[in-house]
């Protein structure tokens, strides 16, 4: 019975954190002029010119926050969609089923999105 | 339109008898118009002249009770609370609070909504089954502590708020703005010790989540309760408990009576009782 209470603070942890995280992605490649952080864009010029983007590849500071990112915008976005789902007022048993499948597409995408990222991350460091 | 220039008034109201109408329909009464006259009042006239099968719930005739909570010009009111003036002339279209079943013309079917009221245990808890019971004296409470409740204490479960909620009109499983109001009212009470057990339906799927906070139920209320903030104060709440951050009150304390505190000396002392 505990379970919404549960699922709604996580959701509300993950909406935290994507602002935060959408936040860094603004600065790192939209604000770029406005906020100069010569860490991220370590090569210069536009933030996506290739030495940027390679140098941002080897961070594994990068990585992590690419991981992080997609599962909190994952969580938020699938609880959301599932919310939206459960006000048509579906019978039980398709309620549950609704969970499972976003369950096993949320978890198969992040795995997904996991994989390309340290796959990513694997291949700048090996440039 | 001013009291001067109203000499009649048009009423539009839904009808509908299960026994003998398939689905409501609209009908109209003139009645001449008195100075003061409340939505109400025009009512009684109608049932006096024209319709006298006319039915609607209604006690007080002071906005206390809450049992004429009712559609007024598309907007959940109270019949004895509305000025006919104050609905700016023209035709009084009356029909029952939305998001219930009708019984009868304007009676809405508000036993759901008590039901889950009563599910949320809308009174007091506390340990001490026996100063309840047989009570030595006041529960102490500070006026801070006072004022953390005290406007949602001045709910009338009307029905108005669940009327205008659009999530209560569409999803089933929402508990709707009333019952969640008040089970913040005693959660937020000092006197209460209930949190816990409140928290096993309000932490389920039937909680205050499903709120989108489209503030409707504040708007409409006769009382100017704020049933969606405290369904927000709720959901804080409920998610500082989850993090284990929510401070239980011990439930307050019997005060001490006036007779056992120390007097201040620079306070006289009080007469002796007369009674």
């Amino acid at each position: 019975m505990m379970r919404d209470q549960k699922l709604w603070t996580w959701h509300l942890a993950a909406g935290v954190v994507i602002l935060f995280l959408l936040g860094m992605h603004m600065t790192v490649m939209h604000l770029n002029v406005t906020v100069p952080l010569k860490g991220l864009n370590p090569a210069g010029g536009h933030p996506i010119d290739w030495a940027n983007v390679v140098a941002r590849g080897k961070s594994a500071f990068f990585m992590v926050t690419y991981v992080v990112l997609l599962g909190a915008a994952l969580f938020h976005g699938l609880y959301g969609f599932r919310n939206i789902l459960f006000e048509l007022n579906p019978a039980s048993w398709l309620k549950k089923a609704v969970s499972m499948v976003l369950l096993l597409c949320g978890l198969a995408l992040f795995v997904y999105g996991t994989w390309a990222a340290i796959a990513g991350f694997s291949l700048a460091k090996a440039m | 339109m001013s009291e001067k220039t109203l000499s009649e008034i048009t009423y539009r109201i839904r009808r509908f008898n299960p026994e003998r109408d398939s689905t409501p329909h609209w009908e109209e009464y003139r009645i001449p118009y008195s100075a003061g006259m409340t939505v109400l009042d025009g009512l009684w006239r109608i049932k006096e002249t024209h319709a006298p099968d006319l039915a609607w719930r209604s006690s007080c005739r002071m906005g206390v009770c809450g049992s004429c909570g009712m559609l007024v010009n598309g907007k959940a009111r109270l019949a004895c609370n509305t000025q006919v003036t104050e609905l700016g002339g023209g035709t009084v279209v009356v029909a029952p609070l939305p998001n219930f079943d009708i019984v009868r013309d304007l009676v809405p079917e508000l036993a759901p909504m008590f039901d889950t009221h009563r599910a949320l245990m809308p009174y007091v808890i506390r340990d001490d089954a026996q100063e309840q019971e047989h009570p030595t004296g006041e529960f102490w409470q500070s006026a801070h502590e006072l004022e953390q409740y005290l406007q949602f204490s001045y709910c009338i479960k009307c029905g108005c708020c669940m009327a205008a909620c659009p999530t209560y009109a569409t999803d089933a499983l929402y508990s709707g703005p009333m019952p969640l109001g008040q089970a913040h009212r005693y959660n937020s009470d000092t006197r209460d010790g209930g949190f816990s057990a409140r928290k096993r339906v309000l932490a389920g799927e039937a909680g205050p989540w499903r709120c989108h906070y489209a503030g409707e139920c504040s708007r409409v209320c006769p009382k100017g309760v704020d049933p969606a903030k405290a369904i927000q104060l709720m959901k804080r709440e409920l998610v500082l408990d989850y993090l284990r951050l929510h401070k239980e009150h011990c439930p307050a304390p019997v005060a001490k009576k006036p007779t056992e505190g120390k007097r201040r000396d620079n306070i006289p002392e009080a007469p002796p009782p007369t009674v």
